[in-house]
């Protein structure tokens, strides 16, 4: 369908192109800014004066539950709530039930996100067959279906011999992993950051050095392996700047942060309210504000939902026993817009953070606004309010931002050019 | 973050009344010194030849204990009888909990048997606050401790042990012997010593067995047990588990009682009138010489004593206060 979008300010972060200008859209693609191309007749045209056109955001993390959790999520609903948080893009991560480890499972997760069409889905692959650690999946094949990159999900590689190994044989085929480190021996039966709120309120701790001494190892073994290697769901300041570092000596890491460890801390653990139980946990201030400074400074290039949503039952029992994850993305980019209301971060590095940030990471087709690009949008209006909650596409309600007054609002969620959301 | 000065409002009606019994965390001292007074009364009932109240007659108290206790549940059964109250006790860990069903499914079923109060043990950290904030808000929750987290009655009823062999705590040097960490007795004391104005709070273990942090509370902190305690007045040796042991946090029983055992040599580091305190079960031989535990300075099984009028002062209190938010909520339902 050929549109015509006018009036907005247009931001690519990748280009550093900011002002306002005139879009025109064709057959799935961006065909031409300020001037129509010869020819060019509009079917449909949107009036974006007053709003703010970005390239659609790009979520490296969205667990979509299925197959295997239809009672917490499913890839029509998690997508459509993706698409309302301003997404065109997605990962969803491998632990599914299958675990996402063979084409067969990829090729159901990509034919439903297809048929449902709210946003682009790309799985990432298990890197072991089961998550186990132990045995390799057939990466290659998985990368044939449609798997991005290879993650090990929640779990760490036990074993550091088949953990090396399995870099080698990545990098033969010059695929990228995703590594989420977390010792699961200094980790035990934690449920919280080893800090001041567990400890007063008697919730077994997750010590820093859980993240950082996994994050040694892992990034020692990418540097001996020469494996293209991307690290997720950072928690810690030290952690960052062991990236920091790596970076600075030439390593071709690249990193990511949930959302919400920019938001909020251990401290919300106080009341025992299970909305906050994550994994891996809120840290502490201290931990927050590095964090911000690594994402300012580029250090870490994406921020993910890191999406989990659950049904109310996963959540209604004592802290330790309810299972971990906050359900946001459909927030994602008001959330996001927070960190910019509140003087931490400018608007176009908050954007590159969502959309360029996490398409470099994997290598993805998205996340810039070019002639030729496929025409993934979002439009928002930066002065309207979001009140979280006041609808709700995921299966999971298991968001503690609902009920918050959020700055911004998506107007029009476009993929391929295509509306797909639209408020 | 300042613990003791944070509100935790689930546990108090809108007029300040205790309501639920879940952490000694955000009470004032007030209402901390009125469980030790209604306690205090309710010592003189244990005296009586007739040793009942009617203070909760027609009231089902159900006790729902999670994990296993002897002294807890019966010095609370023994409470709810000597109030006159209906009382039940439920060992879950052996029944429906091993069939599946969830926390909220057998407190919900509970509920529905018309119980006005429930004594809750549960080895998760915030048990008995999910289920008062969750699960049945309309009935008095007493929190027979959770997890790591809290213990609270225990707490009060060392506090009221303090309070009849020394008085007025703003003089008090007491020290907390032993695994603080896994200790939810050691949490509950530190917050009641704290807000009842003891000015010298030590806590004496190896850094294994110290929370992080632990300073929050207002304490001293002392690796060298004959350091921490010179001339305390009161000493709370709490119980080492066994499991300890596993995962490096400690050598041996030996090694412990060498370093952090109670003998009567270093008793004497306390001041001479020093009190001995346990909450029980006692290892003899592994945080306390036998000599000690069985001493003049013991006052272990008075703790026994007191606890029962700890709990009948706790649950008398917390069901008043659940009747009259009932009433409160009456008059303002009229109202609208």
């Amino acid at each position: 369908m050929r549109t015509h979008i006018h009036g907005a300010r247009v931001i690519d972060p990748a280009s550093g192109m900011d002002r306002i200008c005139e879009l025109f859209l064709d057959a799935g693609k961006l065909v031409a800014f300020d001037q129509a191309p010869a020819g060019f007749v509009a079917e449909q045209s949107i009036d974006a004066s007053g709003l703010i056109a970005a390239p659609g955001l790009v979520d490296l993390s969205v667990a979509l539950r299925e197959p295997g959790y239809s009672r917490k999520g499913n890839i029509a609903s998690e997508t459509l709530a993706a698409a309302a948080g301003g997404v065109t893009s997605l990962c969803c991560p491998p632990e599914t039930k299958p675990v996402l480890d063979t084409p067969a499972v990829a090729e159901l997760i990509l034919d439903r996100a297809r048929e449902a069409g709210h946003a682009k889905v790309y799985p990432i692959g298990a890197f072991s067959k089961g998550l186990a650690g132990e045995q390799l999946a057939e990466l290659v094949a998985l990368r044939d279906t449609g798997c991005v990159a290879f993650g090990n999900g929640l779990t760490n590689f036990a074993s550091s011999r088949v953990l090396c190994r399995a870099m080698e044989y990545a990098a033969t085929f010059n695929l990228t992993l995703v590594i989420h480190s977390q010792d699961a021996d200094l980790t035990a039966d934690g449920h919280a950051h080893d800090g001041a709120t567990a400890s007063f309120r008697g919730l077994a701790g997750i010590p820093e050095t859980a993240e950082t001494v996994a994050l040694a190892r892992n990034l020692l073994l990418v540097e001996q392996t020469g494996v293209r290697a991307h690290f997720t769901q950072l928690t810690s300041a030290k952690g960052a700047k062991m990236i920091a570092h790596a970076q600075s000596r030439g390593l071709p890491v690249s990193a990511d942060v949930a959302l919400y460890q920019l938001l909020l801390t251990d401290e919300a653990l106080y009341d025992f309210s299970s909305l906050y139980h994550v994994q891996p946990p809120l840290r502490s201030a201290q931990d927050r504000d590095g964090l911000r400074e690594a994402v300012k400074s580029g250090v870490i290039q994406a921020i993910a939902s890191h999406h989990q949503p659950h049904e109310a039952d996963a959540k209604l029992a004592p802290f330790a026993a309810t299972e971990p994850g906050i359900s946001s993305v459909e927030l994602l980019l008001p959330l996001a817009l927070s960190l910019v209301q509140d003087g931490l971060l400018d608007l176009p590095t908050l954007l590159a953070r969502l959309s360029s940030g996490p398409s470099s990471a994997l290598h993805l087709p998205a996340g810039r606004l070019a002639v030729g690009a496929p025409a993934d949008l979002v439009l928002f209006d930066i002065e309207a309010k979001t009140v979280a909650g006041e609808q709700w596409f995921s299966r999971g309600r298991n968001c503690p931002f609902i009920g918050q007054q959020l700055p911004g609002k998506v107007r029009y969620t476009l993929v391929d050019g295509r509306i797909s959301y639209r408020s | 973050m300042t613990p003791t000065t944070s509100k935790r409002p689930l546990q108090l009606n809108n007029q300040g009344q205790l309501r639920h019994f879940l952490s000694i965390d955000g009470l004032p001292r007030e209402l901390l010194t009125e469980i030790l007074d209604t306690a205090d009364s309710f010592l003189e009932v244990g005296a009586r030849a007739v040793k009942k109240v009617p203070l909760l007659r027609g009231k089902t108290v159900c006790n729902v204990f999670f994990e296993n206790s002897t002294r807890t549940r019966t010095t609370f059964e023994l409470a709810a009888q000597r109030l006159s109250a209906d009382v039940i006790t439920l060992n879950v860990s052996t029944s429906s909990a091993s069939k599946g069903e969830s926390l909220l499914d057998t407190m919900r079923n509970l509920e529905a048997m018309a119980a006005d109060m429930f004594v809750v043990r549960h080895s998760d950290s915030g048990a008995a606050h999910f289920i008062a904030e969750h699960v049945c808000p309309e009935v008095a929750i007493i929190n027979g401790g959770d997890g790591r987290h809290a213990h609270p009655t225990q707490g009060m009823l060392d506090m009221l042990t303090i309070r009849r062999h020394k008085g007025d705590f703003s003089q008090l040097s007491v020290a907390i012997v032993g695994d603080i960490l896994h200790s939810r007795v050691a949490r509950s004391n530190m917050l009641a010593l704290k807000a009842l104005g003891c000015p010298d709070i030590r806590v004496i273990a190896p850094k294994t067995l110290l929370p992080v942090c632990v300073e929050q509370y207002g304490v001293r902190v002392f690796t060298d047990l004959t350091e921490g305690l010179k001339n305390v007045d009161v000493v709370i040796m709490l119980r080492l588990q066994k499991e300890r042991m596993a995962g490096g946090l400690l050598p041996s029983e030996g090694e412990f009682y060498r370093l952090y055992g109670l003998t009567r040599q270093r008793l004497q580091l306390a001041k001479p009138d020093a009190i001995v305190m346990h909450p029980g079960p006692i290892n003899r031989g592994v945080e306390i010489e036998s000599a000690v535990a069985d001493g003049a300075q013991s006052v272990i099984l008075n703790q026994v004593t007191y606890g029962i009028a700890i709990r009948m002062a706790v649950m008398s209190m917390a069901m008043s206060g659940q009747n009259a938010q009932r009433l409160l909520n009456l008059e303002a339902a009229e109202q609208n």
